[in-house]
């Protein structure tokens, strides 16, 4: 991994790490569940990267020749299961912020000391 | 603990999860030179195996078909948390559900909506369920599919609460119709896998005919999830765009008074 020519591998951890920042700093807690879609976002950038070929085709075969090169349709197929579900995943955190501040009457991640287990 | 201790402790971690990061992805191949071997034997052999030509969706819905198996009812039980924790708190069984939460449709911003927008979120209504359908079922020939086709159709109601059709928009989005159409997307999904072990195969297996490479009726079993799948995204997301108005309904009527 060299550092200029590898830039998407670096810019995922980079989004991993601005995205964990965001995480630590929040003060919200709608601001931090949007800080965890962008931490997921990040493995999107790195599997694309790691399936990714110079000169490659879309791995769709309508109109193209069998044997063509195309890039990795596997961490594709991760990928795409994945953006549905999170969002659902994002609109059942809100849900829970919701709930929360009915509960706590607050939206600070910092005074949910009121959670029992 | 400090917010400011809590901020070194992070800039300490940052660091040591840079370092490990790096050291692993060390000797990954460089960046746009993909070595494979295994997306590109998915490649050779889908289009020959399963007679698809996206063959994203022949991994998503037949070779890794048990995991987005999982990933589905991920899906589903995070539509029903939601669900569970957004449905007021005192409903009476049996009672239709517009009448505790009101018509979620009637709450909006109270700007002057312009006739450009209602009138073209409007004439795209039908263009969106037409291509949302078409996305859900051609999956296996084109780049789409069921989760993609799925969230396409769930936007077409929100183009009508746009276009304040809200009486269109309400009988839309609350018909118990949607409910039942969500569980039986993730129902029809396992009831494919198991007809594969009622004919003696392993579960999952593709056992429709195959059909005729490019055609729409092509590639067995994974046009008939992909359509499975697309049901229930649309209606799972229809069920979450329904209970957060409601929601925001209830907080609107508790403010009034």
């Amino acid at each position: 991994m060299k550092f200029p020519a590898d830039y998407p591998y670096f810019v995922a951890a980079w989004i991993l790490l601005c995205g964990l920042y965001g995480i630590v700093r929040s003060k919200h807690l709608v601001h931090m569940v949007i800080s965890l879609t962008v931490v997921q976002s990040s493995t999107y950038v790195l599997l694309l990267a790691i399936g990714f070929r110079r000169g490659g085709y879309a791995p769709v075969f309508a109109g193209l020749h069998t044997g063509a090169r195309v890039v990795d349709p596997i961490v594709q197929a991760l990928m795409l299961t994945d953006v549905v579900v999170e969002t659902t995943v994002v609109a059942l955190l809100l849900a829970m912020v919701v709930k929360a501040y009915e509960k706590g009457g607050t939206t600070s991640p910092d005074d949910l000391r009121f959670l029992r287990g | 603990m400090k917010r400011s201790h809590r901020l070194w402790l992070f800039a300490v971690g940052a660091l040591g999860m840079g370092f490990v990061y790096c050291a692993g992805a060390r000797n990954l191949p460089p960046w746009g030179q993909y070595r494979g071997p295994y997306g590109d034997a998915i490649a050779q052999l889908a289009v020959y195996e399963r007679h698809t030509t996206d063959t994203v969706n022949a991994v998503t819905y037949d070779y890794r078909g048990f995991d987005t198996l999982g990933e589905e009812f991920i899906l589903f039980s995070a539509v029903t948390g939601v669900m569970l924790l957004l449905r007021p708190e005192k409903q009476d069984s049996g009672g239709k559900r517009d009448e505790k939460g009101g018509n979620p449709a009637s709450f909006r911003d109270r700007a002057a909506l312009s006739e450009t927008v209602q009138m073209f979120t409007t004439a795209i209504f039908g263009f969106a369920v037409i291509f949302g359908i078409y996305m859900a079922t051609h999956g296996q020939l084109t780049p789409g599919g069921g989760f993609q086709g799925g969230v396409i159709l769930a936007a077409a109601p929100m183009l009508l609460y746009i276009a304040e059709n809200t009486e269109a928009f309400q009988r839309i989005v609350s018909h118990p119709l949607v409910e039942f159409l969500e569980g039986a997307g993730a129902a029809g999904y396992a009831l494919i896998g198991m007809a594969a072990l009622a004919m003696g195969a392993a579960f999952l297996t593709n056992v429709i005919p195959l059909g005729t490479t490019g055609d729409v009726f092509s590639s067995g079993t994974i046009a008939a999830i992909s359509a499975c799948v697309g049901v229930e995204v649309a209606a799972g997301f229809t069920l979450i765009i329904f209970e957060y108005l409601r929601e925001i309904l209830s907080q609107k009527k508790n403010e009034e008074p």
